[in-house]
């Protein structure tokens, strides 16, 4: 199989290698680039362990020590612009963590322009929406420990952008893990919140499950599992263990990052409290799967079919998520379908290797600003409506919730792709990049990202208008909706400014790509339809949503949703990604289980995991207790033996 | 025939002065029994068990290291894997009695009835509950049994492996039988391990026996040259290794000869429940280890697929029936065989790596689970032991602090990064993927993914749910209290800085022969 350089004409050979050189030992800040995971990680620390003394100050602590390590990142990007664009990468050594045999591995940290331009995000829109959270969560009785989760994620975070190894990353994937489960059963008095948070530390699991298979294996063909040692060693390796290390990377990606097949729990993780929706599952985490493809470059730059199979996740998931958008009535549901498919073309653009590495990472820092806030936007609105959530009962919200119609505005126009915003200027890019190639790829994965632009446009607008615009469906007794304080006002302000300005700063400058090729390497492509053919039918597909959302919904929503087509029905029911997992997994998975009960003599109760079994349970299982399987534990022991002893028998 | 002269066997007391003291006092606790009033029993017999223990791991780590041998007419045999595996046993043994010991506020450890040997709800009983009887017995019994615990994996004759083998269970057995509350349950527990003990001790010793008609010899050394050597009789060979292997899986509690675990571990008292999980599982892994990698060294080709098959039996049902249990102590047994399984893993690897790994999984693992059943013992509902899941409902909200510390343990179990888990479980696989086990770990990875599910349902439960009617946490004494917080620390402390412990694994990998 030719690679993707050889095989397309198009392709010019203006390739860099994605070497960034080697990383230089630490010096000036970045020798305590270490306090960048410190600060918040003692602001977690502080909170937990200093229990309800913490409770008046502690918030006001997690959101400084955020800033704090905002202000760390900053110096450092400082530090290393100065240097020659081969030469900004830092690593410190930290401690020796696992020797095993010969076998020694060590936590660092890797500071270059990648994991910089995340922490730059991470502390940025995290401090802010810590900030947020100040006004957000003000009336919540257990605020203090939400702020020590909100800060243990970001270190968990930070630490996973800022390993230098993968397992150094895994520990902060599974830090981030462990924080969003906290989170989203924050509020733990909903059963099914909690069942929630089940959901996602499940599909989590089987991400993780591939993760450690992608380190065994790098283990076992590499003898090393940090960054620089696999990069060096991937050019001796073979073809199939590559393709099986890029997938089980992908599995995990697909984990964290919702895509298919395991997107069913982001929906789900929306029980969460609005800042969390915001930061975790919008902002930072869910996008640690893209960071994690783009980090093992190297490694898919090498397999091209295991890319092939990340083109294919992302075109999928960007469109399961755009249908799923338009049925939703929940608005967060709906932000978090949007999530999932703007996941989808950083994905898509992840696997198109080395044309589309940096506008996977830019577009992931543009929608980090734009869909962060549009969730606080969405958490104003639901502060503002005694936490009503479903979009039917809002309409005509604009008059008397400027800002938030505003800056919420700015975020829909960004996320869209509106001419000028900063959705146009990475997302654009993707559809272009998409259309990289030969053969049947450019034309199924670019057209399913340039269909999936009309779509978001036709969502998002039905979700902005259902919202602000449209008919009030709501009683003023009831409702009384108001404009939120100044601590959720400025956050929303300055994100507003960053979706409508970023895309702007970084892109058509160069800066954002300039930035990062010398850490993941560029190609330029060319593209089989011209870049203003593109960008003009991706601007009628966008007009094309606008006016049929406008059309439906500007002037009446009905408050009971209608019937709807089957289509509809279906998208509402998430595309019966429920349904089918329950028949792929959980059916076989029970059927596997009684099966072994039944082999297995007595002592689970009948009712699988059901918590009312115990009353007059115990009684019976007293009396059975009575009866006496010795025998057939003597029995399967026997037959254990006799069967091992067949088979080696047979064997001899 | 002259019979060759008696020469007395030379005997290296350095080197087995651990297992001499921990005997020792063994001895000195029955007649404590005898000649100490029962009012001050308890806190005669609780210093002089831990004293031995420690006095004991201070002689093994002052003098023993230095005593590097075989001795005793080459039936013991002193090396390095058997210093760390002696030690690993009293370590854990002594935080595992401090749990045991919990007395509650009496004069008598809680978790034990006060007259073993009446039946349950008779007259005799209630004269001897009335008269203030105590269950100190349980010391020497302890110290018998980690005694046997430690003779075991430093055993170099199949005879005296077997010794060991019962010196460990007959206290064991006992113990199970000793719980205070719900003691029908109890008393079968412990007629069924002794049963089915029975059984595969027949076993073992008919495996020594075929052993013993192929090579002349019980001698590990002498089994292992033997292997080389004798051609035409290795019909015999084959299903003796079979049979000892039998013997010793079933006290490691391995498919499919683990049926006896969850009954016994939710029938013993719940602190025994524990000792047996961490202690005798070291005991029992590390006497495979020895027979495994010295008697049968040159027979690998043959006893790895058997071991691989009988390791993946036991992921896989440890961990999808755990998914079903619905009492907490059951759960923990089926844990306890999967993890069984993934230590398995890190044995048949055949390489250093997998030796220490299984080493270190091994002192991580008994950690972790000696805190999570001390743990188990203090929730109570109507005066006795809340093991259904369902009183564990709310436990988040009415004490925090128990839910918690049981979280993180269950963290552990599921093997979540920076804890000991994590450590252990990445020490066995890595050992495991490249040398020919890949399918394995393969597969451990999944079942630990299952398990992790099972962990989480708990963890949801104590946190997301109603506070359960009528369950209550009593307040332990510092003795439960060390014991726990003992596990607790150290599943962290391996988690984050595992070093020190690896270089130790790491250094005890080479068998003496």
């Amino acid at each position: 199989m030719q690679t993707l350089a050889t095989s397309v004409p198009g392709l010019s050979a203006l390739a860099t290698s994605g070497d960034a050189g080697v990383a230089h030992n630490a010096t000036g800040v970045a020798s305590v680039g270490w306090l960048i995971i410190a600060l918040p990680l003692l602001g977690a620390a502080i909170l937990l362990i200093g229990g309800r003394r913490t409770d008046k100050f502690g918030p006001y602590l997690a959101v400084a020590l955020s800033w704090a390590a905002f202000v760390v990142g900053l110096l450092l990007i400082i530090q290393v612009h100065g240097l020659n664009s081969g030469d900004r990468a830092f690593h410190k050594h930290l401690f020796s963590w696992i020797p095993t045999g010969g076998f020694n591995l060590d936590f660092g940290l890797l500071m270059d322009p990648l994991s910089l331009a995340f922490v730059m995000l991470i502390t940025f829109v995290g401090s802010l929406i810590l900030v947020y959270s100040l006004g957000y969560m003000a009336h919540d009785p257990d605020r203090r420990k939400f702020f020590a989760y909100m800060n243990l994620f970001i270190a968990s975070m930070l630490t996973l952008v800022l390993a230098d190894s993968y397992l150094g990353l895994f520990v902060g994937w599974e830090g981030v893990g462990l924080a969003s489960y906290l989170l989203i059963g924050f509020w733990n008095y909903n059963p099914e919140f909690a069942s929630a948070a089940n959901k996602a530390f499940f599909s989590n699991r089987v991400g993780d499950f591939g993760f450690l298979l992608a380190i065994f294996f790098m283990f076992s063909a590499f003898g090393r599992v940090d960054f620089a040692g696999v990069d060096a060693a991937v050019p001796g390796t073979g073809k199939g263990t590559l393709i099986g290390i890029g997938l089980f990377l992908l599995l995990a990606a697909c984990g964290k990052s919702a895509q298919a097949p395991l997107q069913a729990w982001l929906g789900d993780a929306m029980a969460g409290p609005t800042p969390v929706s915001a930061l975790i599952h919008a902002a930072t985490m869910v996008t640690a799967g893209v960071y994690l493809i783009v980090r093992s470059h190297v490694i898919f730059d090498a397999t091209p079919d295991a890319r092939l199979a990340v083109c294919i996740v992302g075109a999928f998931t960007l469109m399961f998520g755009a249908i799923v958008g338009c049925a939703k009535d929940d608005l967060k549901k709906a932000l978090a379908a949007s999530t999932m498919s703007q996941i989808g073309y950083m994905v898509l653009a992840a696997g198109l290797g080395p044309v589309g590495y940096v506008f996977a990472i830019f577009h992931l820092l543009t929608h980090g600003f734009f869909k962060a806030g549009l969730f606080l936007g969405s958490g104003s609105v639901m502060h503002a409506m005694n936490d009503t959530i479903n979009m039917r009962r809002f309409g005509g919200l604009w008059w008397i919730m400027k800002v938030t119609w505003v800056t919420f505005g700015l975020g829909f126009l960004a996320i869209i792709g509106f001419p000028g915003l900063s959705g146009f200027w990475s997302k654009d890019k993707i559809i272009e990049m998409a259309f990289v190639g030969s053969g049947w790829r450019p034309w199924v994965f670019g057209l399913t990202a340039l269909i999936a632009a009309g779509i978001t446009a036709f969502y998002m607008t039905r979700l902005f208008i259902m919202t602000f615009h449209s008919n009030p469906r709501w009683e003023k007794p009831e409702f009384d909706p108001h404009e939120a304080p100044m601590t959720m006002k400025v956050p929303m302000i300055v994100l507003a400014l960053g979706s409508a300005f970023l895309g702007l700063i970084l892109g058509p400058t160069n800066i954002i790509t300039n930035w990062l090729e010398p850490v993941v390497g560029r190609q330029e492509g060319h593209a089989v339809l011209s870049a203003p053919v593109l960008m003009i039918l991706t601007f009628v597909l966008m007009v094309a949503g606008i006016w049929w959302a406008w059309r439906l919904y500007w002037v009446e929503v009905p408050v009971t949703p209608p019937v709807g087509t089957p289509l509809t029905r279906l998208a509402r029911r998430d595309l019966g990604q429920d349904d089918f997992n329950e028949a792929a997994f959980q059916r076989p998975g029970l059927h596997l289980t009684r099966a072994l009960v039944f082999a297995d003599n007595r002592g689970v109760d009948g009712a699988v995991g059901g918590l009312a079994a115990f009353i007059g349970g115990t009684a019976e299982r007293l009396r059975r207790l009575q009866n006496g399987f010795v025998r057939s534990y003597a029995l399967t022991m026997l037959v254990g033996v006799v069967a091992i002893l067949g088979v080696l028998l047979v064997v001899q | 025939m002259a019979a060759d002269s008696f020469v007395q066997a030379h005997i290296d007391y350095g080197a087995v002065a651990p297992m001499l003291i921990v005997f020792g006092t063994a001895m000195v606790g029955i007649l404590v029994e005898a000649f100490v009033p029962r009012a001050s029993r308890f806190w005669v017999q609780l210093p002089l068990a831990i004293a031995g223990m420690v006095v004991s791991l201070v002689v093994l780590v002052t003098i023993s290291r230095g005593h590097e041998v075989i001795t005793a007419g080459g039936a013991v045999v002193i090396d390095a894997p058997a210093l760390m595996l002696q030690g690993t046993v009293l370590v854990l043994s002594i935080i595992a009695l401090l749990a045991m010991a919990e007395p509650l506020g009496t004069r008598s450890p809680d978790a034990f009835t006060q007259s073993g040997a009446s039946v349950p709800g008779s007259p005799a009983e209630a004269n001897a509950v009335r008269l203030g009887a105590t269950s100190t017995e349980i010391f020497p019994l302890t110290m018998f049994a980690v005694g046997g615990m430690m003779l075991f994996p430093s055993a170099s004759n199949l005879l005296v492996v077997f010794i060991a083998l019962e010196v460990l269970s007959l206290p064991l057995y006992i113990l199970t039988g000793l719980a205070r509350r719900r003691r029908l349950l109890s008393q079968e527990a412990s007629m069924k391990y002794f049963l089915l003990g029975a059984f595969s001790s027949a076993f073992f010793i008919f495996g020594a026996a075929l052993i013993y008609g192929f090579a002349g010899s019980l001698d590990f050394d002498a089994i292992n040259k033997a292997i080389g050597t004798n051609g035409g009789m290795d019909g015999l060979l084959a299903p003796g290794v079979l049979l000892v292997a039998v013997g010793l899986l079933f006290k490691a509690g391995a498919v499919p000869f683990h049926s006896w675990t969850p009954d016994v571990y939710q029938g013993a008292p719940t602190p025994v429940s524990g000792f047996m999980a961490a202690c005798t599982k070291v005991a029992a892994f590390g006497a495979l280890l020895r027979i495994f990698y010295v008697a049968f060294e040159s027979l690998r080709w043959t006893w790895q697929p058997v071991l691989a098959i009988v390791a993946l039996l036991t992921m896989v049902i440890g961990a999808v029936l755990s998914v079903v249990q619905t009492d907490i102590k059951r759960l923990l047994a089926y844990s306890s065989i999967t993890h069984a399984g993934f230590v398995l893993v890190g044995l048949i690897a055949l390489n250093t790596v997998g030796i220490s790994g299984t080493l270190f999984y091994l002192a991580a693992y008994g950690f972790s689970i000696i805190a999570a059943f001390a743990l188990v013992a203090l929730v109570r509902s109507g005066g006795t032991e809340a093991t259904h899941l369902s009183q564990w409902a709310g436990l988040g909200k009415t004490n925090p602090l128990l839910a918690g510390t049981f979280s993180f343990l269950l963290l552990a179990f599921a093997g979540i990064p920076l804890t000991s888990g994590f450590v252990a479980k990445f020490a066995i696989f890595s050992a495991a993927v490249g040398h020919g086990a890949t399918w394995l770990a393969v597969v451990g990875m999944a079942m630990s993914a299952v398990t992790a599910f099972v962990y989480v349902k708990v963890i949801v439960l104590m946190y997301f749910s109603e506070p359960a009617e009528g369950t209550a946490v009593v307040t332990p004494s510092a003795l439960t209290g060390i014991s726990v917080a003992v596990g607790t620390v150290l599943t962290l402390l391996l988690g984050i800085i595992p070093a020190p412990l690896f270089e130790m694994t790491q250094h005890s990998t080479l068998f003496l022969r």
